[in-house]
């Protein structure tokens, strides 16, 4: 028999590896390691997701259940110049940091200025030594509550980094900070965490993308982010969905916003064999503004599931939910959205909005646009729709010279535009407008 | 212009019983005895009572589906209700041969003069039977059959059979399959070829005795090109306990046929109303089910049309009110099968005081179909601060030839809105129930005249004391 063997040679249904990583994280916070465990525990008690679960309507359960073959990362990485090179997609950042399965690769600090300001960016290991009682605060206070409560439990058993940003009260960042998260390992399992606090009267906006060394590579990915907007703040948070074609990825999101806050999230959809996602926005104080964005883009026999949760908790607040979707070849969709005004949020404005633009005979959407509300005094409305180009429009462009196919493009860029400029920072406009356009045209 | 016959939907018109004895009586339970006692007192055919005996078994073993449904469901004590009463009268043809309290009790809602009046035929039910069944000797002359479902079985067995279960299958839900194990009553109805009936058909629907649950079993066939509008009211007395209707209404339009079924159900708020509802479009055939909730404690109904021929046509127009202690938890389900088929959805409901009302919908348009679409629009009310409404619609569309669109809005009253009435007179409860009238105005206008009237004077007396 071998030594000791490393947490990256067992598989997730090894009964040891909990033990196995957490000897070899020489990770010792106390309150950060009873987590951890109390999480394997519920991972291992929770049952898998059934069909009768209203929260997996839809849902291709079948890839969900067989994490066997998927195994952690190693702890540590070589030099990766390539990889670096590779992570440049924005010029104009105010920090950047690589992770790569896991294991931070590089990080640029912030500026001189920001950091006097107070301004934490940096990696969830580092913040966790150094910044403990703000972190503790926070991480895992929220959860989506949407169906993924055992996967979830998995992620924070096995995290072993991420990322903070905070941003301390009345501090405005200007430009956007970015992360890039690289799956590389061969049948990989990454548990990417991100944790972004925005103080009162804050304004900052972080961008990440995700993305596999190598697009033949098949990974399982269980990632969450929280987002926290103090009173008044102006947070901004992107994810960039683009890992292998072969990856299940999970994002299990949170977005909690106290008073006159204005938070915004956009989640861009290009990779993985069957992405899940769940995203909760609540709004727990009064004329608050909260918007959430998505735009799909499926090809090929992929698959997005996106579980959604505007949740009205304080009066007077407004929320606005728009989800595209454009699905080409085999492609299956399911936006299952729920907007849920709890019985003091009088005053409430709640919007959910999906699209579904079919490109192909053999794609399916299915939409499932909820509303309960608790409340009289509201204003809420949901909306799908789901078609095709519309052929008058391109019998408009054919008038003109301009051929079908070209026609037929340009109207699907600009279907996406719509989702695409929510993005607000110009160069990230361009950046993902590129990233879209080629997945469509490839 | 002669006087329109009203419908009875004010509850309180419903809330009286009479002390009926009863010759026959399946007792309180239910087993495969229970079942063997209706089949011999109807004198039913072997096969039929296996059918019952099978979904019996059906029932037994599907989940009571409270993963999505109300949790109000575990409140019905299958093994307290009475499944068969019946006086073992035939349905009288004359309103003379009607037993006194019988008579009695179909007098206080109305029937016969409806009958006089207007209507092509009518068809009434106390409890478990059918008490008394008529239609225009013209009708029958052209071969038009309006029977209940025992008669219907035993004397057009070759129509009944090649249709009965083939819509709604025994294991469409846990509900269909207690109706299929011990339905009885219920109207058969088979239009001919061409026949378009110029009056509507009508049936009223009674429960009488305490614990006593109602199954009866509809079906309407309209054969190629002919024309049917159906009409059903129901109600039943405010008694202390629990009572259950849990029906099956299969529709078949044949080639180029059109069905329009209307309902306005009133039942009691202790009744659960568990209805199955679905019809049958082939070519060219439209189905349409006009559907308006009123009563019971809870209902759950989504009538359904499956569009089975190319260029069939579905539609669902749908109010519903809740009240106090109500749940009233609709919708639709539109299963396009063919090509070029449309539908629509149209629902409206106001939720008063602690009142839920909830909107479930299902549209699906399967793989290689071409020219479908569907419509569906869901507006909610809500009147006061503790009322309560949900949506829950799943859309499920595949390839690039069909479009859907859904929406749905909640809103209430606008403070303008009243405002501005009681400024030119009106007090504040007349002007609610103006604005409310004005929300379901559309749709009530698609009701037949005698009875968006009442259903227009029904929402007034509703309305009645919930402002404030």
């Amino acid at each position: 028999m071998s030594n000791t063997l490393s947490a990256g040679e067992l598989n997730l249904d090894s009964p040891d590896l909990y033990k196995v990583q957490q000897s070899q994280s020489g990770f010792d916070v106390d309150w950060f390691q009873a987590k951890q465990a109390e999480a394997w525990k519920t991972w291992l008690e929770t049952p898998m997701p059934q069909r009768t679960d209203e929260r997996w309507r839809f849902a291709s359960l079948k890839q969900v259940r067989e994490l066997g073959r998927f195994q952690p990362s190693e702890f540590g990485v070589a030099e990766q110049p390539e990889l670096l090179e590779r992570s440049a997609l924005l010029q104009k950042t105010a920090g950047r940091i690589v992770l790569l399965d896991d294991n931070l690769v590089v990080q640029d600090p912030i500026s001189a200025e920001l950091a006097s300001k107070g301004v934490i960016f940096t990696t969830l290991t580092d913040a966790i030594a150094r910044h403990p009682d703000l972190v503790r605060e926070y991480f895992m206070q929220q959860s989506p509550e949407l169906g993924s409560e055992k996967f979830e439990a998995l992620h924070v058993a096995l995290l072993r980094n991420g990322v903070f940003l905070y941003v301390p009260d009345g501090v405005t960042v200007e430009e956007p900070l970015v992360v890039y998260n690289w799956a590389g390992k061969e049948g990989g399992a990454i548990f990417p965490h991100t944790l972004f606090v925005a103080g009162k009267g804050s304004k900052a906006s972080l961008v990440e993308f995700q993305q596999s060394v190598s697009p033949d590579s098949e990974h399982l990915v269980i990632a969450n982010a929280h987002l926290y907007a103090a009173d008044d703040a102006q947070p901004s948070h992107s994810i960039i969905q683009n890992w292998s074609p072969q990856a299940l990825s999970f994002q299990l999101n949170t977005s909690n916003a106290q008073s006159r806050t204005n938070a915004k999230s956009v989640t861009i959809n290009l990779g993985s064999s069957l992405a899940r996602q769940e995203i909760h926005g609540r709004i727990f104080g009064s004329e608050s503004n909260v918007e959430l964005y998505s735009l799909n883009v499926p090809r090929g026999e992929q698959e997005v599931d996106q579980r959604t949760l505007q949740t009205h908790i304080g009066p007077n607040s407004r929320s606005d939910l728009l989800f595209k979707n454009a699905l080409m070849d085999k492609s299956r969709t399911v936006f299952s959205g729920l907007i849920i005004v709890e019985e003091g949020a009088q005053q409430t404005d709640a919007y959910q909005t999906n699209n579904n633009l079919m490109l192909s005979e053999e794609a399916e959407s299915n939409s499932l646009p909820g509303l309960e509300i608790g409340a009289n005094d509201v204003k809420c409305s949901h909306g799908a729709t789901t078609g095709r180009i519309d052929e008058s429009e391109l019998f408009y462009f054919q008038a003109r010279g301009i051929p079908r196919e070209k026609a037929q493009e340009l109207m699907v860029f600009g279907y996406f535009e719509e989702i695409i400029q929510k993005l607000g920072d110009e160069e990230v406009v361009d950046c993902v407008r590129a990233l879209v356009q080629a997945k469509f045209i490839h | 212009m002669s006087s329109t016959p009203d419908i009875q939907v004010d509850r309180d018109t419903g809330n009286f019983h009479y002390d009926t004895t009863y010759e026959f009586d399946a007792g309180v339970g239910l087993n495969e005895e229970t079942i063997n006692y209706i089949s011999k007192v109807k004198e039913e055919p072997e096969w039929m009572r296996e059918f019952r005996l099978k979904a019996l078994a059906t029932f037994n073993k599907k989940a009571t589906p409270t993963h999505w449904a109300s949790k109000d469901l575990e409140n019905i004590h299958y093994d307290k209700i009475r499944y068969y009463l019946s006086k073992g009268q035939r349905p009288s043809r004359s309103w003379d041969d009607v037993p006194d309290d019988v008579k009695n009790t179909f007098e206080r809602l109305g029937i016969p003069e409806k009958e006089r009046a207007y209507l092509a035929g009518v068809e009434a039910q106390f409890d478990s039977e059918a008490s008394y069944s008529n239609m225009k000797e013209e009708l029958s002359k052209e071969g038009v059959i309006f029977v209940g479902s025992t008669e219907g079985l035993k004397e057009h067995p070759e129509i009944f059979r090649k249709w009965f279960g083939k819509v709604i299958p025994t294991g469409d839900n846990k509900f269909s399959a207690l109706n299929s194990a011990v339905f009885s009553g219920g109207s058969f109805i088979y239009i001919p070829k061409g026949v378009k009936l110029k009056q509507p058909l009508q049936a009223y629907f009674r429960i009488n005795a305490e614990n006593f649950g109602q199954f009866e079993r509809t079906l309407i066939i309209a054969d190629e090109g002919s024309e049917v509008t159906y009409m059903e009211g129901c109600t039943a007395p405010k008694f202390e306990t629990t009572t259950l209707h849990s029906a099956v209404v299969e529709l078949v339009a044949l080639k180029g046929a059109k069905i329009q079924y209307i309902t306005v159900q009133n039942w009691s708020a202790n009744v659960f109303n568990l209805v199955t509802k679905r019809g049958l479009a082939m070519e060219d055939a439209e189905i349409r089910w006009i559907d308006c909730n009123i009563g019971s404690r809870l209902t759950m109904k989504y009538p359904g049309v499956v569009m089975r021929g190319e260029g069939a046509r579905g539609e669902v127009l749908s109010i519903a009110l809740a009240h106090d202690g109500q749940h009233q938890d609709t919708g639709a389900k539109m299963v396009h099968a063919a090509d070029r088929t449309t539908s629509n959805i149209i629902s409206k409901s106001i939720s008063i005081g602690k009142g839920r009302s909830t909107y479930r919908g299902v549209v699906a348009m399967p793989r290689h179909l071409k020219g479908c679409k569907n419509n569906t629009e869901c507006d909610a009310l809500l009147i006061n601060q503790h009322s309560r409404t949900d949506t829950y619609p799943a859309i499920t569309v595949k390839g690039n030839q069909n479009t859907v669109q859904h929406e749905a809005s909640v809103s209430k009253v606008s403070a303008e809105q009243i405002f501005y009435m009681m400024q030119r007179g009106l007090d504040e409860g007349e002007a609610m129930s103006l604005a409310v009238n004005g929300f379901v105005n559309d749709l009530i206008r698609e009701f037949p005249m005698e009875y968006s009237v009442e259903l227009k004077r029904l929402i007034e007396l509703e309305m009645e004391g919930s402002v404030g």
